[in-house]
């Protein structure tokens, strides 16, 4: 149920996220989401991909800094309060949440991919009440 | 235990009236046999008979080691060839090495502040040290050897490398001290965690530890995994080599053996002579040396000497650990900024050395700050908070200690250029408008 994100530093250059890009295409690697944190300075880039592993590898080789990081990806109604009642279960079992960020999948869903300090107890209280996780196997759909 | 009381204990007006006629003789030698000084002298208009006391020292002209190059190998020299008993030479970085000389007497100098040296770490003619700095042109160790043997104590010459050996001899001579540089110490010391040795068969309890930079950190690890005490000894070839100046048991800076060495601290821009207690360029005379007497030579390392009294008894000044190189020094906003400062608040905030780099600018006439640094595996955090945090920290920590306001910039790794696998260290963009 643990998904491995690949995180990697970013200065804000022009042109530094396309080299990035390039890098995961030359490798044949497939990006299924991700998200950036950016600061005036620097950005961090959060990736979603089938080859976590081979990814970091590749990336490292060029000379990025980069790392592993355990998140959990929620599959939710793409609907109304889909969100909120998610977030309303892990508010309330007091897990709190570093970043989130969401994408919605074409067949009536939506994930949100959550990192948490706690990421064992979050898998435990959503599925205490039946709600989808994503699981490593799924990635190369989403 | 203090090898010679009369000369590490000496009141210092004592020590200034010994060290005032040392010099007078120095010059007269000089004089009459140099003629690069003979000509520097003549052109400031000194004769020897105008230097009475050390307090004349400050009239006289600086030595560097760019007079050395252009007067190799041996234009500086007081002697003849056939005084002459021994040569070593450090090999520059930039240029020719630079080449320097012992007479018979020199040989005996050195090897008597070396004893003293080792009698502040506690050897003894008991003791088995293992002299594991490199002998050969560098001076590390057959300087070592001498004064070890000078004490009594027990020699290994073994050398630089060959660890396993090292650890070998460790075990079954049972060394008590080492001497060599504190990165080979580190690195020994890993080796014997890492073999699993018994710990019981190492008997090791002191180490003499220079010829490089280190910081307390390292002194903590290597005591750590030595179970040793650490202690700091400091020299140049170019004044005598190891033993210009070593800690004493309660390490609060290296005494100088000042009867044969007289330290100056001076403003490197100015030259001028600063007071006990200031940061400036350390500068020595070598008063007692007959083959290659230099005149208040300029080491280039940045520190202070400190002349009160110190719990073990010796009236010896005090220098501390060297913060840098005056040749590193950059002036931003008026304060004195050394690149090794930066370089100290990084490793205490991370395991390994980072790559960093000091941009200096100027907007609006007034001079900026901003300090580089790469985001290696041990700094970076997915988290925003994270990394601003870290961001914030070493700039506070950095402002400090630098006494100035310095902004960072966090930046990818293999970002800041490296040349022929040395770092640059400084872009003072201020020089190229
Ligand atoms: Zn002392």
């Amino acid at each position: 149920m643990i998904i491995k994100q690949l995180s990697v530093f970013l200065e804000n250059r022009a042109g530094r996220l396309t080299e990035l890009t390039g890098i995961l295409y030359d490798n044949d690697i497939n990006i299924s989401a991700f998200s950036i944190a950016d600061t005036t300075d620097f950005g961090i880039l959060r990736v979603i991909t089938g080859k976590p592993e081979l990814a970091e590898k590749v990336l490292k080789e060029q000379g990025f800094a980069v790392k592993i990081t355990d998140v959990i990806g929620m599959v939710m109604p793409n609907k109304p309060g889909g969100l909120h009642k998610a977030l309303q279960l892990l508010t309330d079992n007091g897990i709190s949440i570093e970043y989130m960020y969401a994408f919605a999948s074409g067949d009536g869903r939506a994930t949100a991919v959550i990192r948490t300090d706690t990421p064992q107890k979050a898998i435990e209280v959503l599925q205490l009440h039946k709600m989808e996780l994503l699981k490593t196997g799924d990635v190369y759909q989403v | 235990m203090i090898w010679n009381e009369h000369h590490e204990c000496m009141g210092r007006e004592q020590l200034a009236s010994l060290q005032g006629e040392r010099l007078r003789q120095m010059v007269e030698r000089i004089y009459f046999n140099v003629p690069f000084y003979r000509q520097k002298l003549q052109e400031m208009g000194i004769e020897p008979g105008d230097v009475r006391t050390v307090d004349d020292l400050r009239k006289l002209p600086f030595t560097t080691k760019q007079d050395l190059r252009d007067n190799y190998p041996f234009g500086l020299f007081a002697v003849p060839q056939s005084d002459v008993v021994r040569f070593h030479a450090s090999s520059g970085t930039t240029g020719k090495s630079t080449v320097v000389g012992y007479t018979h007497n020199d040989i005996l100098m050195w090897s008597e502040v070396v004893a003293r040296s080792l009698t502040m770490a506690g050897v003894t003619k008991h003791d088995i040290i293992q002299v594991a700095y490199g002998y050969g042109l560098f001076t590390g160790g057959l300087g070592l050897h001498y004064g070890a043997e000078k004490v009594g104590a027990s020699v290994i010459p073994i050398s630089g490398g060959n660890t396993m050996k090292q650890l070998q001899l460790l075990e079954d001579f049972g060394s008590t001290a080492i001497a060599c540089t504190p990165s080979y110490a580190a690195f020994l010391g890993e080796s014997i965690r890492d073999a699993k040795l018994d710990p019981s068969k190492i008997k090791l309890k002191a180490g003499i530890f220079g010829a490089e930079p280190w910081t307390e950190q390292m002194r903590t690890e290597i005591q750590q995994l030595l179970g040793i005490k650490a202690y700091d000894i400091y020299g140049l070839s170019e004044v005598i080599g190891p033993g210009v100046s070593m800690e004493c048991s309660f390490q609060k800076g290296m005494h100088i053996f000042e009867d044969h060495f007289i330290p100056e601290i001076i403003n490197p821009e100015t030259g001028e002579v600063l007071p006990y207690g200031e940061l400036g360029e350390l500068v020595f005379t070598a008063v007692t040396k007959e083959a290659l007497p230099l005149l208040r030579y300029r080491t280039r390392d940045l520190t202070r000497l400190h002349v009160d009294r110190c719990e073990c008894g010796r009236t010896l000044v005090r220098m501390e650990k060297c913060v840098g190189r005056s040749d590193d020094m950059l002036i931003i906003r008026g304060v004195n900024v050394f690149p090794s400062q930066v370089e100290s608040v990084l490793l205490e905030m991370s395991e390994t050395r980072p790559h960093y780099l000091l941009v200096v600018d100027r907007q609006n006439n007034l001079d900026t700050l901003e300090i580089q640094v790469e985001v290696e595996d041990q700094f970076f955090s997915d988290e925003v908070k994270v990394l601003e945090g870290l961001r914030k920290r070493i700039s506070g920590n950095l402002t400090s200690i630098l006494g100035l306001h310095a902004s960072v910039r966090l930046v990818e790794p293999g970002t800041i250029e490296r040349s022929q696998g040395k770092a640059q260290r400084v872009v003072d963009k201020r020089k190229l408008s």
